[in-house]
């Protein structure tokens, strides 16, 4: 399946998706030095989003949200990408503050998430520097 | 929509005013973008919450833009870092973690912000007018000044208030536009509560509720007693952002948009009505307590957000009646400009032998302050109370000044305020 998107933060990767069900809050909900979800309310708590594609259907919480995803970056145990159903402009300053202080990027997309699975392979690829074009197959 | 930059944002894009201005630009109109912003528009001033360390990556970002020569382009406060810069002795810290937290809040000053480190710098001399259009950080701070006050901003936060502050601009959206600004929720307080006008409970308890029950909306309280001073709408404030999103209330009558339930919601219906009656209030203050009355108290923690000169002036002749001798540790955070006050003035002379801490530039809930963690801790702060068992780890009781004093006397939990 192919689905077109809108990037708020350009990029290309390439990685098995972690979809969560509820937007979750990156402060005092991931463990910046490992990536994975601490936050006690959260259903896939104990699951760990280095290395995926995380898609969930937004972010949540506090501005400090926008450290510990850079940090996390900075640590190499963020997400590959992040793909959301909803704009978060706490994440993109995140992801924007860590691709310009260390040149790491980690893509984040806005686009339907409905039909992407748990474990589904998913290609992000640049159609230009807006357009975000997602490759998802199981 | 697409965002439309004006030929001075275009100037700081290019770096036309240095290279930390071009990429704290860069940042705000990425930011812009993510939330749909049309144009920036001009601000006067910035406060910033940055000083907190959570990690390397705050030391290089404010680092960065400090070598590349950014200086804030508006009147720039700052809120409270990880250390106590005029008690040093008094966060308990080792050199390998104090290094890295000074150098945070000096590379701050080095972009030329004031080291206020306050979280009320409403309360200082570059508290904003009614109608200014600022760019603030600290979620007390913010909705102090949007409600209290009437100025304008956003709930900004890491990276981009400073962004702003380095620009003079902030994206035109949210609680900066006219429109966005009206009440969508009303909370009607019961009669039964105006006994309690002068309470400072009442205040916390009706902050909590709105705070837990307005979700992204604006809350409007109607029927809530005329405050004694404005830092009973400080706690009230306070607490709403603890326990929820609020930027901003309206309390009618009270504060300067809403002079009647008309102006507050700009003629339109509340979307839902909530009533607040005695059960309500006592069961929020209940729930802010995990300690039962007589528990033995390992610390007072007064002062947050930090005390101004009114709180005080009211609390020092209370401490001076109640003289408490139990050796309980009485902390009270305050901002360095008002600690500088009460020092020329010798106001706190003496205040040691009842346990009278002074903590400046920082706050007993967020860094290693407090010599005992081990028993409970009571405050008169519904912000406090939420956020330090998470924190810091301590068990915390609610109450009123009174009832603190009282119980530093005896050294156990006292509580006599009856909710």
């Amino acid at each position: 399946m192919v689905r077109t998107g809108r990037f708020l933060v350009a990029g290309e990767a390439e990685a098995f998706a972690l979809v969560l069900a509820e937007p979750l809050s990156f402060w005092g909900g991931v463990a910046v030095e490992s990536g994975a979800i601490i936050d006690q309310s959260h259903p896939d708590r104990g699951k760990n989003v280095a290395g995926r594609i995380l898609v969930m259907p937004g972010g949540r919480g506090s501005s400090s949200a926008a450290s510990v995803l850079a940090e996390a970056i900075r640590l190499a145990v963020a997400p590959a990408a992040i793909v959301l159903a909803r704009p978060d402009p706490i994440l993109t300053v995140g992801a924007l503050v860590a691709r310009s202080l260390y040149g790491r990027v980690c893509p984040i997309a806005v686009c339907a998430i409905e039909g992407i699975a748990t474990g589904d392979r998913v290609r992000i690829a640049a159609a230009s520097a807006e357009v975000a074009e997602l490759h998802i197959w199981r | 929509m697409s965002l439309e930059l004006s030929d001075l944002d275009r100037a700081l894009l290019n770096g036309d005013f240095g290279q930390a201005a071009a990429s704290a630009m860069s940042l705000l109109t990425g930011f812009a973008e993510a939330i749909g912003a049309s144009s920036l528009l001009d601000i006067s001033r910035a406060h910033i919450d940055g000083c907190l360390y959570h990690g390397e990556v705050n030391l290089d970002f404010v680092e960065r833009l400090a070598a590349a020569g950014g200086r804030a382009r508006v009147p720039t406060t700052l809120n409270v870092g990880s250390l106590d810069l005029i008690h040093p002795e008094l966060v308990r810290l080792g050199p390998n973690e104090r290094a890295p937290r000074l150098r945070l809040m000096q590379a701050h000053e080095a972009l030329g912000c004031v080291a206020s480190f306050t979280c009320a710098p409403y309360q200082t001399s570059f508290r904003p007018k009614f109608g200014e259009q600022v760019a603030w950080g600290e979620s007390n701070a913010i909705v102090f000044a949007n409600s209290v006050i009437g100025a304008r901003t956003n709930r900004y936060g890491d990276f981009i208030d400073l962004s702003c502050a380095l620009t003079g601009r902030a994206p035109a959206w949210g609680l900066h536009l006219s429109e966005n600004r009206l009440g969508q929720i009303l909370f009607r307080l019961a009669r039964a509560l105006d006994s309690r006008a002068a309470s400072d409970g009442l205040y916390v308890a009706v902050g909590l509720l709105i705070g837990a029950a307005s979700g992204e909306a604006i809350p409007v309280i109607e029927g809530l007693p005329p405050p004694r001073d404005e830092d009973q709408l400080k706690a009230l404030g306070a607490a709403a952002a603890s326990a929820g999103a609020v930027g901003l209330f309206h309390a009618v009558g009270i504060t300067p948009e809403a002079p009647t339930l008309a102006d507050a919601f700009g003629g339109r219906n509340p979307q839902r009505i909530v009533e607040i009656g005695p059960d309500e209030v006592a069961r929020a203050l209940r729930q802010l307590s995990s300690a039962p009355d007589g528990a033995p108290l390992a610390a007072i923690c007064l002062g947050t957000p930090h005390f101004s000169r009114t709180e005080w002036d009211r609390f020092l002749p209370l401490l001076r009646s109640v003289a408490p001798k139990s050796g309980v540790p009485i902390y009270v955070n305050t901002g360095r400009a008002t600690l500088a006050e009460l020092e020329r003035e010798r106001l706190l002379a003496g205040l040691e032998e009842y346990g009278l801490v002074v903590v400046a530039d920082t706050c007993t809930y967020v860094t290693a302050i407090l010599e005992r963690l081990d028993g409970v801790v009571m405050t008169n702060s519904g912000k406090w109370a939420h956020y330090a068992p998470g924190n810091i780890g301590v068990q915390v009781a609610f109450g009123e000044i009174e009832d603190c004093l009282a119980s530093a006397a005896s050294g156990r939990v006292v509580r006599t305020a009856s909710w």
